[in-house]
């Protein structure tokens, strides 16, 4: 009995995994996409009103990932024992098809230039020694020119509303001043100001600062893209992260791409497909498959194909290539290795802002990806020099509609009552008249901060659980304390009445038990040099050509963005290159 | 040196002509594949994730159930063993190889329209271009002496035309080119007015084309739960405000800027009229405009902002106006005006205004999918509301959407939802009736 063989198959059904595969089969490739998860179809689960029930969404996870079946272990520094991450907290991987690209909000950037090549960037600003010891501060191999055209086809496939500054070399709206030139506008104009979000464009302009509107892929109107798929408008309803969107209005791989591709007769879904490896043959530089188990029959399967694409979570991403023997694991003591190497995340706090009584701010209201920003502080757009700290955060009111069961949670919030009148009143308060700044902010690579296998803990299918090291670490925790101190002349001026300002402390170690951000990136990163990325510049294996691992893994270090947007042009920069150049020639894209 | 190349020249002729008569073989069978799609054939012949035109699909008649047949080409649970007239005379006269007549659900009367060289491409497509299936379709379920056929073919004597009448009378009826290819498709393989025309109390069609008067499409008896609108130029509940280009998109996609379809018509979209080519759904657009409304006491319909402006300030006092606040304004939105090609709107939408409720009853019940098809691969979904709402609420919802905006049709009350409940079809997503994605 031979092992199926397909053209190419795709690990994971999100973002990556969607486009990847709609572009191959555009090529006219057979493609088999795997999905760990179920299959998740907006008409059916999510249909309104269920699909907005906060018990099962929010609180019982009903999108995220299963821990009981597999999980990361973490720890602060690498003295210490690992323990597996058993409730999920501080980030909310997704599970089924769709991924995270189902459950986000939809806050879609693009990516800020200088980032792509932010050491050479600092360097040439503030010289090498500005680089503090140990920090991995890398540049991406790619350039904004270079990926401008795959943004482009991006925003056109998510429908993404924005309000653009630069179109082709000309100031043509108010958008951000710190963008840079785009081929063309948004498909979609920009959703509107919340009432917060107003009061904060006001706040920042009178500041001397640029406010621009939030690119959201939450459909300002309706809208089919360039796939002949449909969207519906947004209208505010609040629930975007943490749900499948009933209005068709949230960008997502099921709403977005799949109704096309599943039309496509060389296309196949497998989902309840849980990947244990990719398979290689003897010289471990070709792979020759993959091999899945079933999650309902538990049986396994092997797939043979020329091509495989690791489309899966950031971190699922690395324990692939590390379990599957994929390239060198990075040894922090030795510093040698790749896989692993520059785990990032983003350094983000939120802080809350009380107005007075007869102003309505509607906590309720909201749309994931909507809202007002402000990048005077974030990438290189201001003078690190006598901060001396490298990176920076986007600040911006970005309301998204809090749920009831997280506003009664949330309440009047750091130190109010948690029962009685007392309690009522302030969560009233919170819900009605209060509104959240948030500094959203980069995370830099360290040399002790990284991922690898756990000698100690499986998972369910026997398979070592991924370690994480990961602290919070001088450098971010004083931008992060600088951009937050700029937030508080502009919440006076917006007329608080009380601010509940929050930023990292001094020696302040990662926690995991709270929210922050499912912006987890790096791991097997791309760049210039097979010594220091695992990927080349189009997110092709150094080690194993036939594998191309697409990803914010890919991520050198953690940017002040929201990652999808990059992620979404990254796929499509590389199906670009496997289309236009591999195909015809299989084989390393650059010569290591 | 040429001796070869005069037997090659010769060959070559040879296998030119074996060729294009493969070709034309093929563009037989291609020909008659569209024209399958264009009578619709697979909306009853072909059951979802079961082998293409293997039968099986049932229908409710107020006698009992029957299902249609495997019409594939197995000799023995299929039409095999039909020759090309035996063929002709099932489409166009309703008579089965063995002489019995058929069930006028076949529509018979509509495809005694069909020329010859049309039911000789069906003939060979049917033969040569369908895989056939050795199944057959389950026993139709008509209790004796409602089982005995002959007395169908006095009703075929009585009211199905001759072929040859049929198709002079529709060839007839305009000069226009395009009028005539939009009889042609509409009167013929199309059969609208199977469903769309109303019947008589012995249950032919009152009218046949366009020229047997203005019943002709003026909207049909109940199907399946459903109520065939008029496809008439009736202001208010015909297609009076659907331009030509609504009516396209409507069959290319399911979908239009003023309605989406539902019901029994999603099947006929999605095995038939997507499939259309361009001009010929402009020609059925184009035939259906031109039919004058059978009800001319209709006004004009015109927005009315009142129920806005009331839900906009938050008055709520109209009946079943909280409810559609709730239920029905995230994709409907307070002005009623929906979104466009997604979510229809409901102020001046024909089905909303049809004197007979049943089928916004029912979509209200049940919800609705429009399933993905090949130039819209999005499947939007209405859920269903019957496990959710009261018969009164719904029958309030219903008479808030009836009257508001402009919209004038008669309230409907709990005994109607009630009554409507009986004849409540399955939803569009059990046993996968449609797919979605």
């Amino acid at each position: 009995m031979g092992r199926t063989h397909v053209d190419a198959v795709i690990v994971g059904a999100g973002w990556a995994g969607s486009i990847m595969a709609k572009e191959l089969t555009e090529a006219g490739l057979s493609v088999i996409m795997l999905e760990r998860g179920p299959e998740r179809m907006t008409p059916v689960e999510g249909a309104y009103p269920e699909s907005i029930d906060e018990l099962r969404g929010a609180v019982r996870k009903r999108l995220f990932q299963n821990l009981s079946q597999s999980t990361v272990t973490i720890r602060n520094t690498m003295d210490q024992t690992a323990l597996p991450y058993r409730q999920l907290a501080a980030f909310l991987p997704g599970e089924g098809v769709g991924g995270a690209g189902l459950h986000w909000s939809g806050v879609h950037f693009r990516v800020a230039p200088e980032d792509l090549r932010l050491r050479s960037s600092v360097i040439e600003r503030y010289g090498e020694k500005f680089i503090p010891e140990g920090m991995n501060l890398q540049d991406y191999g790619v350039t904004y020119a270079e990926l401008e055209p795959f943004f482009d086809k991006a925003e056109k496939v998510f429908g993404t509303s924005g309000e653009a500054y630069k179109v082709q070399g000309k100031i043509v709206g108010n958008g951000n001043v710190f963008s840079p030139d785009r081929s063309d506008n948004f498909p979609l104009q920009a959703m509107k100001d919340t009432f917060s979000a107003s009061i904060f464009r006001d706040a920042a302009k009178n500041a001397g600062y640029h406010p621009y509107a939030l690119p959201a892929a939450n459909a300002s109107r309706q809208y089919t893209n360039i796939y002949g798929c449909q969207m519906g408008p947004c209208n505010f309803c609040g629930y975007c992260s943490g749900y499948d969107c009933y209005l068709y209005s949230k960008a997502s791989p099921n709403v977005n791409i799949l109704p096309a591709l599943r039309q496509d007769p060389g296309f196949t879904l497998i989902p309840n497909a849980h990947v244990l490896r990719v398979d290689l043959d003897s010289t471990k530089t070709k792979a020759t498959g993959v091999t899945y188990l079933d999650t309902e029959t538990r049986e396994e399967t092997s797939l043979s194909a020329d091509l495989v694409i690791l489309g899966a979570f950031q971190f699922n991403n690395v324990h692939l290539m590390l379990v599957s023997g994929i390239g060198k694991p990075y040894d922090p003591v030795s510093n040698t290795g790749t896989v692993g190497r520059n785990f990032v995340y983003q350094t983000i706090t939120s802080s809350r802002v009380w107005l007075p009584s007869s102003t309505y701010t509607n906590q309720f209201v909201g749309a994931g990806g909507a809202g007002v920003a402000i990048d005077d502080f974030n990438s290189m757009n201001f003078d690190h020099g006598p901060l001396g700290f490298v990176g920076g955060s986007p600040v911006w009111v970005n309301q998204a509609g809090v749920k009831p069961i997280a506003a009664a949670i949330g309440a009047g919030g750091g130190g109010t009552p948690r029962w009685g009148s007392a309690y009522k009143n302030a969560l009233i308060n919170t819900y009605k008249h209060s509104l959240g700044i948030d500094a959203h902010g980069s995370n830099m690579a360290y040399r002790d901060v990284y991922l690898d296998l756990d000698p100690t803990w499986k998972d369910v299918y026997g398979q070592p659980l991924l370690r994480m090291t990961f602290t919070w670490k001088d450098n971010d925790i004083r931008m992060n304390q600088y951009v937050v101190s700029r937030i508080e002349p502009i919440a006076r001026a917006m007329g608080a009445t009380k601010m509940n300002l929050v930023h990292l402390n001094a020696g302040q170690p990662f926690d995991t038990r709270n929210y922050q951000t499912t912006h987890l990136g790096g791991g097997a990163i791309m760049g210039d040099n097979p010594q220091t990325s695992a990927l080349n510049r189009y997110l092709q294996s150094w080690d194993v050509s036939n594998v191309f691992v697409i990803g914010s893994n890919a991520f050198p270090q953690g940017m002040g963005y929201n990652p999808t947007g990059m992620v979404a042009a990254l796929a499509y920069w590389a199906a670009h290159h496997i289309r236009t150049t591999y195909l015809k020639s299989p084989g390393p894209l650059v010569k290591a | 040196m040429k001796w070869p190349l005069f037997i090659a020249c010769f060959l070559g002729m040879g296998l030119t002509a074996e060729a294009a008569a493969q070709d034309s073989d093929k563009a037989i069978v291609e020909k008659g594949r569209y024209l399958a799609a264009a009578s619709d054939c697979g909306a009853c012949h072909s059951v979802h994730g079961q082998p293409e035109y293997s039968g099986g699909v049932s229908f409710s008649l107020p006698m009992g159930k029957i299902y249609s047949t495997n019409i594939t080409p197995d000799p023995d649970h299929g039409i095999g063993r039909y020759t090309e007239a035996q063929f002709g005379q099932a489409l166009r006269q309703g008579i089965r190889r063995d002489g019995a007549t058929l069930y006028p659900a076949m529509p018979f009367l509509s495809y005694a329209r069909l020329t010859d060289s049309d039911i000789h491409a069906l003939f060979v497509y049917f033969r040569d271009g369908v895989k056939a299936v050795p199944v057959s379709a389950p026993k139709n379920q008509i209790p004796w002496p409602l089982s005995i056929r002959w007395p169908l073919t006095f009703w075929r004597w009585a009211f199905a035309p001759t072929p040859h009448k049929a198709i002079a009378s529709t060839a007839g009826e305009f000069t226009d080119p395009l009028l005539a290819r939009g009889a042609y498709l509409v009167e013929g393989p199309a059969h609208c007015g199977a469903c769309h025309s109303p019947r008589a109390i012995t249950m032919q069609e009152k009218a046949l084309t366009a020229h047997d008067g203005s019943l002709y499409l003026a909207g049909g008896a109940p199907v399946d739960g459903w109520t065939p609108p008029s496809l008439r130029q009736e202001n208010r509940t015909g297609l009076g405000r659907w331009s030509e280009e609504d009516i396209v998109s409507f069959l290319r996609t399911g979908r239009s800027n003023t309605g989406s379809v539902f019901g029994s018509m999603t099947s006929a979209v999605l095995h038939g009229t997507q499939k259309l080519t361009d001009s010929d759904l402009h020609a059925i657009a184009h035939y259906l405009k031109s039919l004058p409304p059978a009800d001319q006491t209709q006004t004009p319909w015109t927005y009315d902002p009142t129920i806005t402006d009331q839900l906009h300030k938050a008055d709520l006092s109209s009946r079943g106006a909280r409810i559609y606040v709730d239920r029905c304004a995230a994709c409907h939105r307070t002005d009623g005006k929906g979104y466009p090609a997604v979510f229809p709107a409901l102020a001046g939408n024909p089905v909303m205004m049809q004197s007979d409720a049943m089928s916004l009853v029912h979509i209200v019940q049940n919800g609705a999918s429009l399933p993905a098809m090949t130039a819209a691969p999005s499947s939007i979904t209405m859920p269903a509301f019957s496990h959710k709402l009261t018969d009164q609420q719904i029958a309030d919802v219903v008479t808030f959407i009836r009257h508001a905006w402009g919209n004038n049709a008669a309230p409907v009350s709990a005994e109607d939802v009630r009554q409507f409940s009986k004849t409540m079809p399955p939803p569009d997503m059990a046993d996968d009736a449609v797919s979605l994605n």
